[in-house]
């Protein structure tokens, strides 16, 4: 199953290598990384989607927990959240396709955030599976390219990590 | 004050109570090691490899229960530290290895004898710096010793460029390290340890499994006691040795791989396996899914990770391992479970560890009896790795913890010499053994140069089968005797010994064992190699093959 860490560490050099390295190590896959600093200036904060069972979950909650430059593990997966990604997608557009394409933009309330002669770029926010569903619909008209942010999460109220 | 860093760094040691360190000079640490020229609480070893430096320093730690340090230049200085601290890290060795690094201004670039130190050594460290602010490297060193010999110990490294070492800083001594993100648990959960003693009580066929974590805790008393209260029979696993006597009625000695009968059939069978600072090693447990299947499992261990990492805990308690056994000595009443009692020593006198005696030719068993009869059990063992490491643990029976030294975890083959250069200085007076193979004492025969320039009276027992013997055994057993070059050829030790200026003797008769043990004892100047020829195809047994269930053994 699909779980949702969401890591505080100290923002220092080299913590991101030390949290690769540890998942590489113990053979554990990162399918989506996303880091930035958070409100304060000396923590940041990573939120990493990985795929497991419960027990090689727990070790690697346990393994972060260990490394020195880790404050904090959270698996967000069972917990209300709000969950974000952003993805710029680059379709394929003709003068035939590109009042269809623009239709579905709107209905998934992305927007257009370039134009040319034979494509047009998206950009689209929302959980996972909003930006999965747009990415299919969009499909058949050909997809150039695609960047994905990888998921940020954040507990709702007033819990924080 | 002002000082250089370097200078600090040193006072730093000092302060943390270091009074001897393990090094080897070179262009990127000059700095430092010109401070050491004219330091006179700090004695340094000069070794003549830095994978020794990192063993001696490992060994120190070892026979101590202190920090061990080395010290290092960068880039093949550094990448040279690198086994002897994966050797500490896998068995929980606190240390600090110090490396030069080059200048701040070029590094990155590929400059001569640059390496990505810290980078290597990520993996393999508890913890590691590189420190590029010359003024918080009084801050690192303290946290890096408090960081090292905390929790569960383990290596840190120090990375330092040599124009950081040089900077004239403003020194204060730190008192005090303040670590949001790393606070070790110590005291075991109140209700865990309920659970825990209701357990003990409730159980029928216990079992005490002691590891590492016992020597690193100075838990041996509290092991002693509750299995003493309780009647319960103790098994360790190699890291374990020492935890308890292994004379003691309830001592059952070495469990898995190379364990006795009576340890492996005990734990096979018990309904309650307390294991107590120990990590479920694969060389322990062998085929984990048969593994203790009657039991009720308390897994008691400071490091929350190693709980459920191997074999599931239905009793976990986190914490410092003598600190939780007190807890629960002190909610369990005496116990008797004479029908176990009896039906465990009945395994022991049935199944006892033995081998053939074979007239003049040397069996490696009874030269590790011979040295454990004359030194009365109460010699410091440090081993090699492979045959000569299982012999000396089968056969050498210790009576107290920091007497065996061994590389379990990682097995480093060269790990013995160099380390027992850290327990001979550590302990002068002990008498320290390197049970050794023909294969491993040549990985860092170097060392005695080391050996003999301190005057270290250190014993090494050469168990000399012309065989890489443990790679030979599993060839014999398990690919068809087809003796991938595991045959090598040694030295004449002898000859060796001599140009070293140490003493060499060759044994190669059974009744020349006990002299040259007790003239090897008579030298307290200066090392002595004793060469045993030993029966080149004799094999450690029992044995449990690799992935085997541990109650299914290859006994003779």
């Amino acid at each position: 199953m699909r779980h949702t860490l969401s890591v505080l560490v100290e923002n220092r050099p080299g913590v991101l290598a030390r949290v690769a390295g540890l998942f590489k190590r113990r053979g554990f896959n990162i399918e989506s990384l996303a880091v930035s600093i958070t409100q304060d200036p000396t923590t940041s904060r990573m939120t990493i989607v990985v795929d497991g069972e419960e027990a090689m979950i727990e070790q690697i909650s346990k393994q972060l927990n260990k490394l020195i430059d880790v404050i904090k593990v959270i698996d967000y997966t069972f917990a209300p959240t709000l969950e974000r990604e952003l993805a710029l997608v680059k379709v394929e557009a003709t003068a035939q396709t590109r009042r269809e394409i623009l239709d579905l933009t709107h209905i998934f309330r992305a927007t257009v955030v370039d134009v040319g002669e034979s494509s047009m770029v998206i950009e689209i926010t929302g959980d996972v599976e909003k930006v999965d569903a747009f990415i299919a619909l969009v499909r058949p008209y050909g997809i150039k390219e695609i960047v994905r942010t990888g998921k940020i999460v954040m507990a709702r109220g007033l819990q924080s990590l | 004050m002002r000082m250089t860093a370097a200078k600090a760094l040193v006072e730093c040691m000092k302060r943390e109570g270091v009074e001897v360190v393990f090094g080897y000079p070179g262009g990127a640490v000059l700095p430092l090691y010109d401070v050491l020229y004219d330091e006179k609480e700090i004695r340094h070893i000069l070794v003549r490899h830095e994978q020794g430096a990192a063993h001696a320093a490992d060994g120190y730690a070892r026979a101590t229960g202190k920090v061990g340090v080395c010290i290092a230049t960068s880039g093949p200085g550094a990448t040279n530290l690198v086994t002897g601290i994966t050797t500490a890290y896998m068995d929980s060795i606190p240390l600090i290895a110090i490396t030069g690094q080059v200048r701040r201004d070029i590094l990155g670039k590929d400059s001569f004898q640059e390496a990505d130190t810290s980078g290597i050594t990520m993996p393999i460290t508890k913890h590691n710096y590189l420190v590029k602010d010359p003024d918080l490297l009084p801050y690192i060193v303290k946290e890096a010793f408090y960081i090292a010999k905390t929790g569960r110990p383990g290596p840190v490294l120090i990375d330092l460029p040599v124009d950081v070492q040089a900077t004239e800083i403003d020194y204060q001594p730190i008192e005090k390290v303040s670590l949001r993100s790393y606070r070790p648990t110590y005291e075991g959960h109140p209700g865990q340890i309920l659970k825990a003693a209701q357990a003990i009580a409730e159980a029928e066929k216990p079992v005490l499994f002691v590891g590492g974590g016992c020597i690193t805790s100075g838990a041996s008393e509290e092991v002693i006691a509750l299995a003493e209260k309780c009647q319960i029979p103790v098994v360790h696993s190699l890291m374990g040795k020492g935890t308890i006597p292994e004379e003691h009625p309830l001592s059952l000695g070495l469990l898995g791989m190379h364990g006795t009968v009576a340890a492996n059939l005990a734990v096979s069978e018990c309904d309650l396996l307390i294991a107590v600072g120990a990590r479920f090693s694969d060389r322990s447990t062998g085929k984990v899914s048969t593994f203790a299947t009657m039991a009720q499992v308390i897994h008691i261990d400071i490091d929350p990770a190693e709980i459920g990492k191997n074999v599931k805990a239905h009793i976990p308690i986190v914490g410092d391992a003598k600190r939780v056994l007190q807890q629960i000595l002190a909610k369990v009443e005496p116990k008797q479970h004479p029908a176990w009692i009896e039906r465990v020593n009945n395994w022991k006198e049935q199944y006892p560890l033995k081998y053939k005696e074979e007239g003049e030719v040397i069996k490696p068993q009874k030269v590790v009896e011979t040295i454990w009869r004359l030194t009365n059990g109460e010699a410091v063992i440090v081993t090699e790795v492979g045959q000569n490491q299982m012999w000396a643990a089968q056969f050498y029976k210790t009576k107290y913890p920091r007497q065996f030294i061994t590389s379990g975890g990682l097995g480093t083959m060269g790990f013995g010499l160099p380390a027992s250069i850290g327990v001979q200085i550590a302990r002068p007076d002990a008498i320290v053994f390197d049970i050794a193979g023909d294969g491993s004492i040549q990985m860092n025969i170097q060392e005695l140069a080391t050996a003999v320039q301190q005057r270290l009276p250190i014993k090494i027992a050469i168990l000399n089968n012309g065989y890489l013997g443990m790679v030979r055994q599993w060839q014999e057993l398990f690919w068809n005797r087809r003796y991938s070059f595991t045959q090598i050829t040694a030295p004449d030790f002898v000859k060796l010994a001599d140009a070293y200026d140490c003493v060499g003797i060759r044994v190669t008769r059974t009744n020349e064992i006990e002299d040259a043990i007790k003239k090897a004892l008579e030298i307290k100047d200066r090392p002595c190699i004793i060469d045993f020829i030993i029966a080149p195809e004799e094999k450690v047994l029992p044995m449990v093959p690799a992935g085997g269930s541990i109650d299914k053994m290859l006994v003779d």
